[in-house]
């Protein structure tokens, strides 16, 4: 899925952007839980989350991920934005909440990730 | 290749620093990267370096990051002044955890940290007592 086929499923706002308009974000991983964000999250997919604080983006940036999508209506702070800019990763925002989102990015076609083990 | 040393970089890291948590791994990725290793190489090194980092600001007083760089492979190095780790063997395990709810607010305190640390390198040692903790997780080039 593409950064504006999320934008348009979910109503979400673009609070940075520096996708290319092509790249496939294969995976949902949904999570308000950094450590198993770290833990479980490939880095071709878009991260979904509540949790508004700098180690959000600090996680990412650590797996490669590129894109965040902040549920429930969360204004990421200007910690998070700035941090964003500095690592070149997409910020949306959505007014939904996480289980909406979810719900409504699968039906549309994005995947969920197998935990292996 | 040999495993001749090459260089050290080095980072102090406060204990409770949310705001800064993360600058020491975020900045060993970046050299890393200079260097022109393998970016999958580099996902697992900065995930090990940010595990122990995060535990360094949660769990101790505060304490240093090393990555050393060989020929051959890449160490991370971290050593605090703290209480240690009272279990090893229930700090390996997945979901162990002494955080505070506090801590879980921000997103951390899942008992995932260790047991990733190990998921991905090819040697972790623990020196840990009441004083505090030295970890040293090797990643092979
Ligand atoms: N540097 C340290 N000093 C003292 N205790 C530590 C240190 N690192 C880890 N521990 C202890 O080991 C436990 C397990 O660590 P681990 O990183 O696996 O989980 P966590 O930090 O509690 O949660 P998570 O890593 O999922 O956010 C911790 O809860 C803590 O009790
Ligand atoms: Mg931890």
């Amino acid at each position: 899925m593409i950064i504006k086929e999320i934008v348009d499923i979910v109503k979400a706002d673009v609070l940075t952007n520096y996708n290319d308009g092509n790249t496939e974000l294969k995976y949902g991983f949904a999570s308000d839980l950094m450590s198993d964000v770290l833990a479980y999250a490939r880095s071709d997919s878009l991260l979904i989350t509540g949790l508004n604080n700098p180690q959000v983006i600090r996680t990412v940036e650590m797996l490669d991920i590129n894109a965040v999508l902040f549920v429930r209506g969360k204004v990421p702070c200007s910690e998070v934005i700035e941090l964003a800019k500095e690592n070149c990763i997409t910020i949306l925002a959505t007014e939904y909440t996480m289980f909406k989102t979810c719900g409504l990015l699968v039906m549309n076609g994005m995947k969920g990730l197998e935990i292996d083990d | 290749m040999t495993d001749r040393f090459l260089k050290r970089y080095s980072y102090n890291i406060t204990a409770n620093d949310f705001m800064s948590a993360g600058k020491g791994s975020s900045s060993i990725k970046s050299n890393l990267k200079s260097l022109g290793i393998d970016a999958n190489i580099i996902r697992r090194i900065a995930i090990i370096s940010y595990e122990i980092e995060i535990n360094i600001v949660i769990h101790s007083f505060g304490g240093k990051l090393h990555c050393d760089i060989y020929e051959n492979k890449i160490v991370i190095v971290s050593e605090d002044i703290g209480p240690g780790i009272k279990d090893i063997d229930m700090a390996m395990t997945e979901g162990f955890s002494t955080a505070t709810d506090s801590v879980r607010e921000l997103g951390f305190g899942a008992g995932m940290g260790l047991p990733n640390i190990k998921k991905y390198s090819e040697g972790l040692e623990i020196n840990t007592g009441s004083t505090g903790t030295l970890i040293i997780a090797t990643i092979n080039l």
